[in-house]
């Protein structure tokens, strides 16, 4: 017999289970696969939204005409079956027949010219410029093929085309954009079959076309969960609310790796950390980074490997050069600086400051890192005085020429080649803080010809010579935390692009 | 009443101008709409493309203008983020909001008010110093410390209740006591502090004299007088749930005002924030004016003018 408050108890838990949700709650037994994200989708219309769910937003309702491999970066047929070269600035698409959109209409040249044509005017404001604004005309030969000509030569084409969705040219014309926002069509393997203020419901899309770098999903639905706090993320992966959620910080990824429900997966993406040094007195005509040595002295100072290991941790690997070590036309046998703290004093005195400095130093993502680096600047007697602003306002002091160094990060947009980070941070755009004409001639150069081969010796020389001067200090790769239910397996890419579409039941 | 109502919201409408303009201020000076719209990698020429479109090279006084004056003739804007209307968004996540303050002023007023009369009825015994040290942990709780101590205990040990997301009644029991644990000790102390003042005054010696029972005396003659200061109390403390739902709805995923404003922050979304900013400062600014009228309507004596 129980006491009346263990009664009581029950009866409280007893009720409690009987109005709580957990019972509807997604997963295996139901074929729902619940992932949390930090970020609510913008705009369910991909042009309009940005950031890497919006990646994984294009992936799953849409597609584009080629497909990249998230493992091998292969370049595969999608929603083209074959493509071309025709000259120096055009390309041509055989665009695969039979494809239906997700309300039924067929898929054609028409629509892939209506969406090359939007992402390429300005005037429709999608949120990256870069993959559409190459392109200045768009031909349909036949309803099958289309050519896509730019004003200049684009040696990354390709990677732009597998960023751009197609869109049905016919309904989100008769919808407008801002229902077409809110009730998407695509191609794509998973259709958008509703949503509430806090999910986005994706549904199998059964007719899904064969022969494509992409499949059928094998799972039946997937519910997008906006939870902001990571902390309730990982409550939510603890009590099984949730299946799937990634950017778990290390610290709470590790307790993760304990718990026997989830599965705990570093992996890397193409985002690295490195500190960009104003070489060419930009923020002060005296400032003492215009000395190589100073620069050299600071990429000697740092150890990059204890602050990847303890700080980034997981996969973590400090890069030897100023890229991705995947991308295309990234060297790594260039001039290294290890750890080396007695070069680095030794580099500071011959340069005149055996006493040190004070300088500003400009941050935004990680204040741990951050306190690291002033730490280790501060023993060759450095004294950085920190500024910590979100990223727009470190951004716009670096093109207002007021940083003289940035603890800064960049993922190319997605994009598997330098040529994506090379003429963002040199080639005297905005960002360049170095102003090198070795530099500035290379990176232009391979920006303008499509040969490969040339294109990677132009960036072997400015990779060179960037390490040389050492006008970045390259930091470390920047993994990131995958935590999944043990009843799930969703395959972990190398480019942060989750398939969700091939993930299974255990 | 007309000419003391009037000058309320005379007032309250040159507070909520100074809030609008400060807090656009602050967010333009804190961040770059236009980078964080044009992504990273995205060249300066597509940032200076965007700032031109939409009149963000324009002084920031003139740009306050602008929007201003929209604002004024009902058209509070387009969210840059979102890509809708304004209006939508908030019109979405104020069911949410205005549900969770609901939920947790009843739970903050239910136990708090009867937990600071009895302590009053009785200062200095054990039902007083257990109502105190409610209090005093109240106050001195951070929510978001709480709100996770409830996922723990009630999300996960008991797993009676859901951890995060809105939809169901259940969705709203743990922010709410998380919320409602937050307005508590104000509401315990000025009960208590009624209620102390008014076990002392004459007509509960009157109604003693009279020989009536101890619940008569509490419900019948103290409750009302004691209720005067609460009511007051008890509107500032319903603003300030609104906008302490910050923190909660963030916590607990539940998409409401809160939830909204801090995601149009983080983007540098100001015609949102200003949106959201309005909506909570309006609210406020109502239920102060409601509860000067209420309070006329419990004590007759008072008189605004």
């Amino acid at each position: 017999m129980l006491n009346p408050l263990r009664r009581g108890l029950f009866a409280v838990l007893a009720a409690g289970i009987a109005f709580s949700p957990l019972a509807a709650h997604a997963n295996k037994a139901n074929d729902t696969l619940v992932a949390a994200f930090q970020a609510k989708l913008p705009s369910l219309d991909r042009y309009h939204s940005p950031g890497r769910e919006g990646f994984l937003l294009g992936l799953l309702a849409y597609d584009a005409l080629l497909y990249r491999d998230p493992t091998t970066f292969e370049v595969k047929p999608l929603l083209a079956t074959a493509w071309r070269q025709v000259d120096e600035k055009t390309w041509e698409f055989d665009i695969r027949k039979g494809v239906k959109f997700h309300n039924g209409d067929p898929m054609t040249a028409e629509d892939v010219a209506y969406s090359f044509e939007y992402a390429a005017n300005p005037d429709s404001k999608v949120f990256n410029r870069m993959t559409g604004g190459w392109i200045s005309k768009v031909e349909v030969v036949d309803p099958f093929k289309v050519r896509v000509i730019s004003d200049k030569v684009t040696p990354l084409a390709l990677e732009y085309i597998i960023q751009l969705p197609i869109v049905p040219k016919a309904y989100r014309e008769k919808v407008g954009l801002q229902a077409f926002a809110e009730k998407p069509v695509g191609t794509g393997p998973y259709k958008v079959s509703g949503g509430s203020g806090n999910d986005v419901v994706f549904t199998r899309n059964d007719d899904y076309f064969e022969g494509g770098g992409k499949s059928k999903p094998k799972i039946g639905k997937l519910i997008y969960r906006a939870i902001p706090d990571v902390n309730t993320q990982v409550a939510e992966l603890i009590g099984g609310g949730i299946d799937w959620a990634y950017y778990i910080p290390t610290d709470q990824a590790e307790k993760l790796k304990r718990l026997p429900m989830v599965d705990v997966i570093n992996a890397d993406t193409f985002r690295i950390g490195f500190l960009t040094l104003d070489a060419a007195g930009l923020s002060d005509p005296k400032s003492p980074l215009k000395d190589v040595k100073v620069r050299q002295a600071i990429a000697y100072a740092i150890d990059r490997a204890a602050i990847a290991k303890s700080l980034v941790g997981g996969a973590s690997k400090v890069i030897p050069s100023a890229c991705t070590p995947s991308q295309f036309g990234c060297i790594t046998d260039v001039t290294q600086y290890g750890y080396d703290v007695t070069k680095a004093k030794a580099l500071m005195a011959e340069s005149g400051y055996a006493n040190g400095f004070d300088i500003d130093i400009y941050g935004y993502r990680s204040r741990p890192v951050a306190e690291a680096i002033i730490g280790y600047l501060n023993a060759i007697g450095i004294r950085p005085n920190l500024h910590w602003l979100q990223y727009s306002a470190v951004i716009q002091a670096r093109r207002d020429h007021k940083t003289p160094i940035v603890i800064d990060d960049f993922g190319s947009a997605g994009v598997n080649d330098v040529g994506a980070a090379l003429p963002f941070f040199f080639a005297e755009s905005p960002d360049d803080q170095s102003r090198d004409p070795v530099v500035t001639q290379a990176t232009k150069d391979a920006g303008s010809i499509a040969d490969p081969d040339k294109r990677k010796a132009l960036y072997a020389t400015a990779l060179k010579q960037i390490a040389d001067q050492a006008y970045w200090v390259p930091m470390f790769t920047m993994p990131v935390n995958y935590v999944m239910s043990k009843t799930v397996d969703v395959p972990v890419p190398a480019d942060e692009n989750v398939e969700f579409w091939r993930a299974t039941w255990k | 009443m007309a000419y003391y109502i009037a000058r309320r919201l005379g007032l309250a409408v040159m507070v909520m101008l100074t809030i609008s303009l400060l807090s656009f201020l602050m967010l333009k000076m804190s961040g770059d709409l236009a980078i964080s719209m044009a992504g990273e990698g995205s060249g300066a020429d597509y940032v200076e493309f965007l700032r031109k479109t939409y009149g963000w090279d324009k002084p920031l006084i003139v740009q306050y203008g602008d929007w201003l004056w929209k604002a004024l003739r009902g058209d509070i804007g387009t969210s840059f983020y979102y890509g809708s209307p304004v209006l939508d968004l908030v019109a979405k996540s104020m069911p949410v909001t205005l549900t969770l303050g609901a939920w947790a002023i009843v739970i903050a007023l239910g136990t708090a008010i009867p937990l600071g009369m009895a302590a009053g009825s009785r200062p200095g015994s054990w039902i007083d110093r257990i109502a105190l040290f409610i209090a005093l942990i109240g106050v001195s709780t951070p929510i978001f410390w709480l709100s996770f101590v409830l996922i723990l205990v009630l999300g996960l040990e008991f797993a009676v209740l859901p951890i995060s997301g809105g939809g169901t009644p259940a969705h709203f029991v743990m922010p709410a006591i998380a919320l409602a644990f937050y307005s508590m000790p104000a509401i315990i102390r000025i009960s208590r502090a009624g209620m102390i003042d008014v076990m002392r005054s004459d007509y509960i010696r009157t109604a003693r004299a009279k020989g009536l029972r101890p619940h008569q005396i509490y419900l019948g003659h103290a409750l009302r007088n004691t209720l005067v200061p609460v009511v007051a109390v008890a509107s500032v403390q319903f603003g300030f749930l609104l906008g302490g739902s910050v923190v909660v709805e963030n916590i607990f995923a539940l998409h409401g005002i809160g939830y909204l404003t801090w995601e149009a922050i983080n983007q540098n979304d100001y015609p949102v924030v200003q949106a959201a900013l309005l909506t909570v400062s309006s609210a406020y600014v109502v239920l102060t004016l409601l509860a000067d009228l209420l309070n006329v309507m419990i004590d007759p004596r008072i008189r605004l003018d």
